[in-house]
């Protein structure tokens, strides 16, 4: 019997242990009871925004993958439409933060960054809601509703990113 | 940015939420207009199509599909429709109900 053994780089423990993270407070947020079905802060993206800063859009993506796999297997609602909704949604702010981290970063830091994610993500979300669940119903009747709880924790998220980045370099210096 | 995204959310409120209330129905069959009418006098018509009758209720300046023969009941599952440009749409009995105003907004229905 031949015994297989993957010998994990520093980058994958790396990435599972942000993953791990970014599920934790997707679990947490989970928990949390929402005023309109659908509006979440978004926790797990702050995970996504700090990793596309230390290590790249190739850790940031797969720290997402695993996130919205692992996570909506935790949540049982795995290939439901809310993992659809899950994936639509993070494919796009992925997309969008891979464009938007050329942009000059004097001008677009952590907080332009999770405002432009998070209105990427209700925007697909609307998209494939509108496409494929309830195609007809006027779903963008709702945008505004979406666009502003988009603009406040694009905000908030951005802000608790940068904090933490901050934090990060200022530890690192110090050491 | 954070005044541009918020400008956005501005701009859809007003796009979504105040646009011009509609004056006129127009009920399209196969395509082909069956009955326009105005949202000031209540009524219900009945539009025969091709799987069976959908009947379309006004009252209140709005209207809305009150019955329909298609299985997933996505145009009554709609609900009221009182602005302009807005539709409700069975595309199983081939009937449309849309809201228009007095004049047409272009969009990539009507251009």
């Amino acid at each position: 019997m031949t015994v297989l053994t993957i010998k994990p780089t520093a980058e994958d423990h790396r990435i599972a242990y942000m993953a791990a993270l970014a599920i934790v407070l997707m679990l947490m947020e989970a928990a949390l009871p929402s005023p309109i079905p659908g509006v979440k802060p978004g926790l797990a993206n702050i995970v996504t925004l700090l990793v596309l800063q230390q290590y790249g859009l190739r850790a940031a993506a797969w720290v997402t993958g695993l996130r919205v796999v692992a996570g909506s297997i935790l949540l049982g609602s795995f290939l439901t439409p809310g993992f659809i909704l899950s994936l639509s949604g993070a494919l796009a702010s992925l997309a969008v933060l891979a464009i938007a981290r050329y942009l000059p970063q004097r001008y677009f830091g952590m907080v332009s960054l999770s405002g432009l994610a998070a209105f990427a993500h209700i925007a697909a979300q609307l998209g494939a809601v509108s496409v494929w669940l309830m195609p007809g119903v006027n779903v963008f009747y709702l945008s505004p509703v979406f666009a502003l709880a988009a603009w406040v924790f694009g905000l908030s998220n951005g802000l608790i990113a940068a904090y933490l980045v901050e934090s990060e370099s200022n530890a690192s210096s110090a050491a | 940015m954070l005044a541009s995204s918020m400008a956005l959310v501005g701009v859809l409120a007003i796009h979504f939420w105040l646009s011009p209330a509609g004056q006129k129905i127009m009920i399209k069959r196969g395509g082909e207009v069956f009955l326009t009418a105005s949202l000031v006098r209540p009524f219900v018509v009945a539009v025969p199509g091709p799987l069976g009758v959908t009947q379309v209720e006004v009252s209140n300046h709005r209207a809305r599909v009150m019955s329909d023969p298609s299985p997933r009941q996505l145009c009554v599952h709609q609900g009221w429709i009182s602005h302009e440009g807005e539709a409700a749409i069975c595309l199983p009995n081939q009937v449309s109900v849309e809201i228009i105003g007095a004049v047409r907004r272009y969009d990539s229905l009507n251009y």
